[in-house]
């Protein structure tokens, strides 16, 4: 990837939104997702977004996850500006900067929990000698060892989301994106989630940025960005 | 190294839905053992008809023009004379012109009734075209020389007698080598006789037809026109081909039979690929949501694309595989029912059609596959994503 610095994304922030808007165009007529979002995410601060359905709190997820791009306006990851860049350099970025986790776990079915975790350590380094690196991710996830020979339809739903989070942290991304990480488990797992963020947020530095509606999950980050119709209020 | 994870995704793929992916293969090798058996088929054909064709195609054959009348309609017989003769010598030298006599008669071996061709030939004329097998060429007027399918068929040896009723008896002094179906003489199911004698028991005269051996394969067309003008100046009088334009032609006319079936094959290939497309195309709309989440954490494009390829290539891989083993039985059995031989199934241009039976399948299947692999890799992340 070459090193373009933008001017418009000096400084110190980790992300940064410049009046950036994303449309939808429908037949029925354009859905504006985001209107002129401005924000900046410095390097590990631990976020929640938060607003009522529908306001634009996935589509903003997904932009800082170089899963789209902006139908206007500046977005910079890391400093570099997205615009521009090809599919193959969005999608490394996402392989090598930013870990993913979902509220349905979206682990592949096909595969078992360590082979899991394997999947984008195997896509970065192409190295299958990375067994031992990826039993580390694991147990610091709290996971008995004997369910890393098994596949995700015979884990429980927590058990699932913190093979996901080593998934996620296995290449070592400075920024993880989780998108509601609790809506699937009930509270006593859900917590439980949250002390694995927390503690990556507090020992490893990384940078977190949640979408949640629970009142009670959004007090682990520091900051809750509350979004409406588009809008940050 | 990450090639060997899409391989091993790709493959548990095809196990987790075993039962499509058995029947696709089933369409692959029933394609690949039709293209192959339908070649070998082709091939074997065409090997055992040039070889029992024994004239290689050195000869030209002057026969007398059918429904030709001769002036004053003297040669309304449709044989050739020796003027005629004569002048196809002249016309053709310095190759060497043989005049032949045939007929047929009943012959009687024992106390056996058959019946037989009789060829007349010069005694000098014999071993230009005919090989002796047992005993000797023909010196005495009243010798035979015998056909190797005729003497094996009626148990006739050297020394034999062979009566043919009131045109006498004839010894036999030699049996002839098997000489394969051909243009000019088919000696393997008859007798032959010095010409002399012909002309007395039969009384006949002129000839049935002549030969001219041509060794060299180049000459034959200028020989085959210097005849055509000698002797067809004012009115078609002699028919004169060429061996060499027949076994063309005959060849060819497999030659086409054989790519007219492979086709078959190849369309029944078709449809083994249109169930592979199918059933990728299945596997890509079941998987949407996987296809986002690897897109979402850092698969490329072309890595998606090479997944869904290797899964059709392994279907392609084993379907031909198998195919390509089969065929081995599958030509064994077509040789066996059409032929009656499989002498011509180990031969390399036969077995080749195992390699191209193979390709196809393989080409077929990744073919196939192209259109479901690009549509999966093309997906958008996001809206994969949220697929359910
Ligand atoms: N791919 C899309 N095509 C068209 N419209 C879309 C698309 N994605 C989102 N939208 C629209 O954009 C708006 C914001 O959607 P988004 O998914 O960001 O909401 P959200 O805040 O995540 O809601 P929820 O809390 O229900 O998940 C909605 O009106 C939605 O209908
Ligand atoms: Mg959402």
């Amino acid at each position: 990837m070459e090193e373009t610095i933008d001017p418009e994304c000096d400084g110190d922030t980790i992300i940064r939104f410049r009046e950036v808007t994303k449309v939808y165009p429908l037949p029925g007529g354009d859905v504006v997702a985001l209107d002129k979002v401005s924000l900046d995410i410095g390097k590990g601060d631990f976020i929640a977004i938060m607003g009522p359905s529908g306001s634009g709190k996935s589509t903003l997820l997904n932009l800082m996850g170089c899963l789209d791009t902006p139908t206007a306006g500046t977005l910079c990851i890391r400093g570099k500006n997205i615009r521009g860049m090809s599919d193959e350099d969005l999608t490394i970025l996402r392989r090598d900067y930013l870990g993913f986790i979902f509220q349905q776990f979206n682990l592949l079915p096909l595969l078992t929990a360590l082979e899991n975790v394997q999947y984008p350590l195997i896509l970065k380094t192409g190295s299958r000698e990375c067994r031992e690196r990826c039993r580390v991710v694991l147990n610091a996830m709290d996971l008995d060892e004997s369910l890393f020979s098994h596949k995700p339809s015979e884990m429980s739903g927590g058990q699932q989301q913190r093979v996901a989070i080593a998934r996620a942290l296995v290449n070592d991304p400075e920024i993880l994106l989780a998108d509601e990480p609790t809506g699937n488990l009930d509270t006593k797992t859900g917590a439980a989630i949250m002390h694995l963020l927390d503690d990556l947020n507090r020992d490893r530095g990384k940078t977190i940025i949640m979408v949640t509606h629970d009142p009670s999950i959004a007090e682990y980050a520091h900051r809750v960005i509350r979004i409406v119709d588009g809008k940050i209020s | 190294m990450h090639s060997l994870m899409f391989f091993e995704l790709a493959q548990r793929n095809v196990r987790l839905h075993w039962l499509r992916s058995l029947l696709a293969i089933l369409g692959i090798i029933i394609g690949v053992v039709t293209i192959v058996s339908m070649g070998i088929l082709g091939n074997s054909l065409v090997l055992a008809i040039s070889d029992s064709l024994s004239t290689v195609g050195d000869s030209i054959i002057v026969t007398p023009h059918v429904g030709g009348m001769g002036f004053g309609g003297s040669q309304s017989s449709n044989l050739l004379s020796d003027r005629d003769v004569e002048q196809i010598r002249r016309a053709a030298a310095p190759h060497v012109t043989i005049p032949v006599y045939s007929g047929s008669s009943r012959m009687k071996i024992g106390s056996e009734d058959t019946v037989g061709t009789i060829y007349g030939l010069k005694p000098d004329d014999i071993p230009v075209l005919l090989e002796v097998d047992q005993g000797s060429y023909l010196r005495g007027a009243s010798g035979a020389m015998v056909g190797a399918t005729f003497a094996e068929e009626n148990e006739i040896k050297v020394g034999s007698r062979i009566s043919l009723g009131e045109m006498g008896s004839v010894r036999v002094v030699g049996i002839l080598k098997e000489r394969g179906m051909g243009f000019d003489i088919n000696p393997d199911f008859g007798i032959v006789v010095e010409d002399q004698w012909f002309k007395q028991a039969f009384g006949q005269e002129e000839y049935n037809q002549v030969i001219v051996k041509v060794n060299d394969l180049n000459k034959i067309e200028e020989v085959k026109d210097s005849i055509d003008r000698t002797m067809n100046r004012k009115e078609t009088v002699v028919d004169v081909i060429d061996t060499r334009a027949i076994l063309e032609t005959i060849l060819t006319t497999f030659g086409q039979i054989s790519t007219f079936t492979t086709v078959i094959g190849g369309i029944s290939l078709i449809v083994a690929g249109v169930s592979i497309l199918n059933i990728m195309l299945m596997s890509v709309t079941e998987r949407i949501k996987e296809i986002g989440v690897i897109r979402s954490i850092g698969t490329q494009r072309k890595e998606v694309l090479r997944m869904f390829l290797y899964e059709a290539l392994i279907l392609g891989l084993i379907g031909s595989s198998i195919g390509g083993a089969l065929s081995i039985i599958g030509g064994y059995a077509v040789s066996m029912v059409m032929l009656q031989t499989t002498e011509y199934l180990f031969v390399p241009s036969s077995l080749v059609y195992i390699v191209y039976g193979v390709g196809f399948g393989l080409g077929t299947s990744l073919i196939s596959g192209l259109y479901p692999a690009w549509k999966a890799s093309n997906l958008n992340p996001i809206e994969a994503l949220r697929h359910e």
